[in-house]
């Protein structure tokens, strides 16, 4: 018996409504670890080539990771990963939430979805018994209606359920995969639209089974350890007291949170012109005005959620939960401060099925538009476009999720849509390889600047987060020197093996380093000895994979590349003002980051560093 | 004498599960909630507690049970299945107002809290300590000093 792994794949064909298992070996297993690594590889073996990632041809990956259904600290996450329509390279997203876990205790590693089904279908995983359920009734719904809705058919609320909203049928090409309610951590990169493709409205998965592992009694001793450290942690406070909220205020108070679509940094003098004053938004006012209460994830010590309830005002009633992104996203760079709207639009991504971020950048993009005059009242049918306006804000979301006038065209995202619009407004479409861009500017976080353009998924602030030690003075966020591309490939290295585990990068707190504890805990978990080594070159590989997969989709160095704004428009205020970045010192950036991961001067993978990851057969068909 | 029983504070409880995983790591060798002795309920958005046997007085499911197969320890106030005589029926699960007994998925009779011998690893595990093991007199006292804490900040106010 294998520990820590289920051994198996699911596979379902939504065309000939047929299911298979599949074996996963522990060679396998020790090779790509879980997660990312299951998803990658399954997607490069089924995958044909250059398909539309709106096609039936498109296969969707979801998989849990090692450490999933046990105790261990933030052990709640699965990954689901395609063909991306934002990007046309790897998508994926990962989410936290109790349908992990409950896949888990269904006895799968993996789930492959492929085909397309002839009229709306949900799957049903009861443990071995997978159903095709008809969703006629469900299709229209939005996403905390379906959870309920199936729950309440099956009559158990053990069952979780992962599904999409109405964005997601409408193939809005941002969509996402909602879990558990408020734990869509992650909607990126549009795998929401491939499954609307497949007209597969949800996932509901029962799991009874026990989750066994090696060493139970050294786990739960360990685990206790864990759980006094990680609630003492410096990360892990803010996060418990606030949220990323808590560690988003940095940002926001050292000019690197993006105002009215990167129109402006300096959140002081901005705030002063709307209603709120941002020197307020601390974290004892924060407490005290919006957060009721943390809820966590399962198994989670942390509980990062925060869910607040709107007292007073237009929006008063509604209860979501606030985070940085959102809060950048929806908010400030919209030019809105009103917090109680941006928790109500954050409810309604969630509730639509969208993703945050994607939505609030092309927004801000339709309203730098309208202050330019290339968007009319007459374009936006009478939505008054404006920065700041937060009733516009709640009119044209819902607009995108259902494809209706304006909304059709920035359902296509930012890079799609500037295309479309023209007159020079892809110059501020803030999108790398049309992944729109997170809550930093990179024109003030030059190796986050690195970090957004080389990213396999597009611009990407969770691949290796070093805006962390560029806002903490850890290296010089306005000059980018040699060495740093090292210093970013081996975050991503890094960051990379989290989601081969499955595990919250809010843990950071607990590892004193990092591969060895990990390495520690996967043998507890799995009776599989690993060393440091053997793990961070995991993390390597599976980098390397999902380059080798955009390789094999065509890209070129000139694919990892940032917006126009970044070089053309200086940091206009603030703290940070004049700074930006030349074609030069980016072309810099690049090669000193390509020669660090051991690939050619074009970016491309070598047989070689290929090989030497274990990679052979991949080697031979992208590698030079 | 007030017997003490597993209660789960609401305010600080965030729905994580821990609870669950560690009684069933503990009582079956392996993590499910499906097999724990207490369970923990989350209503959307905001409202999570965990619920265990509350050692009735006078429990409904003893005197509910048609084969006998549960009695109370005299001693200690928790419910002893016999578990030649239970069938796993489940009258007593839907007899018990509280939602506290299961059912083992596998053997097929029931389950319930039995105090790990006084010392519930459930709460030693609790990141939140949102668990504890008091007295319905330790409870009504907790209440108390919030309600007065309460009142007399109104009035300072």
């Amino acid at each position: 018996m294998m520990y820590g792994y289920s051994g198996r794949m699911l596979i379902a064909d939504l065309t000939s409504k047929k299911t298979k298992i599949e074996a996963i070996s522990e060679i396998f297993c020790r090779k790509f670890i879980g997660g990312n690594g299951f998803t990658i590889s399954f997607l490069y073996e089924h995958q044909k080539l250059g398909i539309d990632p709106l096609s039936p041809d498109n296969v969707l990956v979801f998989a849990v990771g090692p450490f999933s259904g046990t105790v261990i600290p933030t052990s709640a996450k699965y990954v689901v990963q395609a063909k991306s329509p934002l990007t046309n390279f790897q998508g994926k997203s990962i989410g936290s939430s109790f349908w992990s876990q409950a896949f888990r205790r269904a006895g799968y590693d993996a789930l492959l979805i492929k085909g397309r089904a002839k009229k709306p279908t949900y799957l049903f995983i009861d443990d071995d018994i997978v159903e095709f359920r008809d969703a006629k009734d469900l299709w229209g719904r939005d996403c905390w209606e379906t959870d309920k809705i199936i729950r309440d058919t099956i009559g158990d609320d053990n069952v979780r359920v992962a599904t999409i909203g109405p964005a997601g049928e409408n193939l809005v090409r941002f969509a996402s995969i909602v879990s558990d309610h408020h734990h869509e951590d992650d909607g990126r990169t549009g795998m929401g639209a491939v499954m609307g493709s497949k007209q597969l409205k949800a996932v509901a998965v029962r799991g009874s089974k026990t989750v066994e592992v090696a060493k139970l009694d050294e786990l739960l001793d360990l685990c206790k350890e864990y759980y006094k450290k990680i609630i003492k942690g410096l990360t892990s406070t803010i996060m418990k007291d606030l949220g990323t909220i808590g560690t988003g205020m940095e940002y926001l108070s050292n000019y690197a949170t993006p105002i009215r679509n990167f129109q402006s940094t300096d959140a002081f003098k901005e705030s002063t012109l709307m209603s709120e004053d941002i020197r307020k938004i601390s974290t004892e006012w924060m407490r005290k005005q919006y957060v009721h209460k943390s809820i966590a994830c399962a198994g989670c010590p942390i509980g990062c959620d925060h869910i607040d309830f709107i007292r007073v005002g237009p929006y008063k009633g509604e209860a979501y939960k606030m985070e940085y992104q959102g809060m950048y996203a929806l908010g400030t760079n919209c030019g809105i401060w009103y917090l109680p709207a941006i928790v109500k639009a954050g409810q309604l991504c969630d509730t639509l099925g969208i993703d945050v971020i994607s939505t609030g950048v092309v927004i801000a993009w339709a309203m730098e538009c309208s202050e330019r005059g290339i968007l009319t009242l007459k374009d936006t049918r009478g939505i008054d476009l404006t920065f700041g306006n937060h009733v516009a804000l709640m009119e044209i979301i819902p607009k995108i999720a259902h494809r209706e006038g304006l909304g059709d065209i920035l359902a296509e995202g930012v890079k799609r849509a500037s295309e479309k619009i023209g007159k020079g407004s892809e110059k501020f479409a803030m999108h790398s390889k049309g992944l729109e861009f997170p809550g930093f500017d990179v024109r003030g976080l030059k190796a986050t600047a690195l970090s957004f353009a080389v990213s396999t998924r597009g611009a990407d602030h969770m691949s290796s987060a070093v805006f962390g030690p560029e806002i903490r003075g850890r290296i010089n966020r306005f000059k980018f020197e040699k060495g740093q591309g090292g210093f970013v490939a081996e975050k991503e290295n890094n960051l990379t093996l989290y989601d081969l585990l499955m595990i919250c990068r809010f843990s950071g707190d607990l590892w004193m380093n990092v591969y060895s504890d990990l390495s520690h805990l996967y043998t507890l978990v799995t009776g599989i000895p690993l060393t440091s080594e053997e793990l961070r070159a995991a993390g390597e590989r599976v980098w390397n994979m999902e380059k080798a997969y955009n390789i094999r989709e065509g890209w070129t160095r000139k694919d990892d590349s940032l917006p126009p704004r970044v070089f053309n428009d200086p940091i206009p205020d603030g703290d940070a003002k004049g700074s930006h970045l030349t074609k030069e010192e980016f072309d810099f950036m690049l090669d000193d980051y390509y020669a660090a991961r051991g690939w050619t001067r074009d970016g491309m993978s070598t047989k070689k560093k290929l090989i030497e990851l274990g990679l052979n057969d991949v080697a031979k068909e992208v590698g030079v | 004498m007030q017997r003490k029983f597993v209660v789960s504070d609401s305010e600080k409880c965030t729905g994580c599960q821990i609870c669950e995983y560690i009684c069933s790591a503990v009582k079956e060798g392996g993590f499910n909630p499906l097999l724990s002795r207490i369970r923990t309920l989350r209503i959307e958005p905001a409202f999570n507690i965990s619920m265990a046997c509350r050692l009735c007085e006078d429990p409904t499911c003893v005197k509910s049970c048609p084969r006998k197969a549960l009695s109370k320890d005299e001693e200690t106030g928790i419910i002893i299945v016999d578990e030649e005589k239970c069938n796993g029926c489940a009258w007593c699960i839907e007899t018990c107002e509280f939602g506290a007994i299961a059912l083992h998925s596998a053997k097929k009779t029931i389950i319930v809290c039995d105090l790990c011998d006084g010392d519930p690893k459930c709460l030693s595990y609790c990141p939140t300590e949102a668990l504890s093991l008091k007295t319905p007199e330790e409870i009504s006292q907790k209440t108390r000093k919030k309600a007065i804490v309460t009142l007399a900040s109104r009035t300072s106010e």
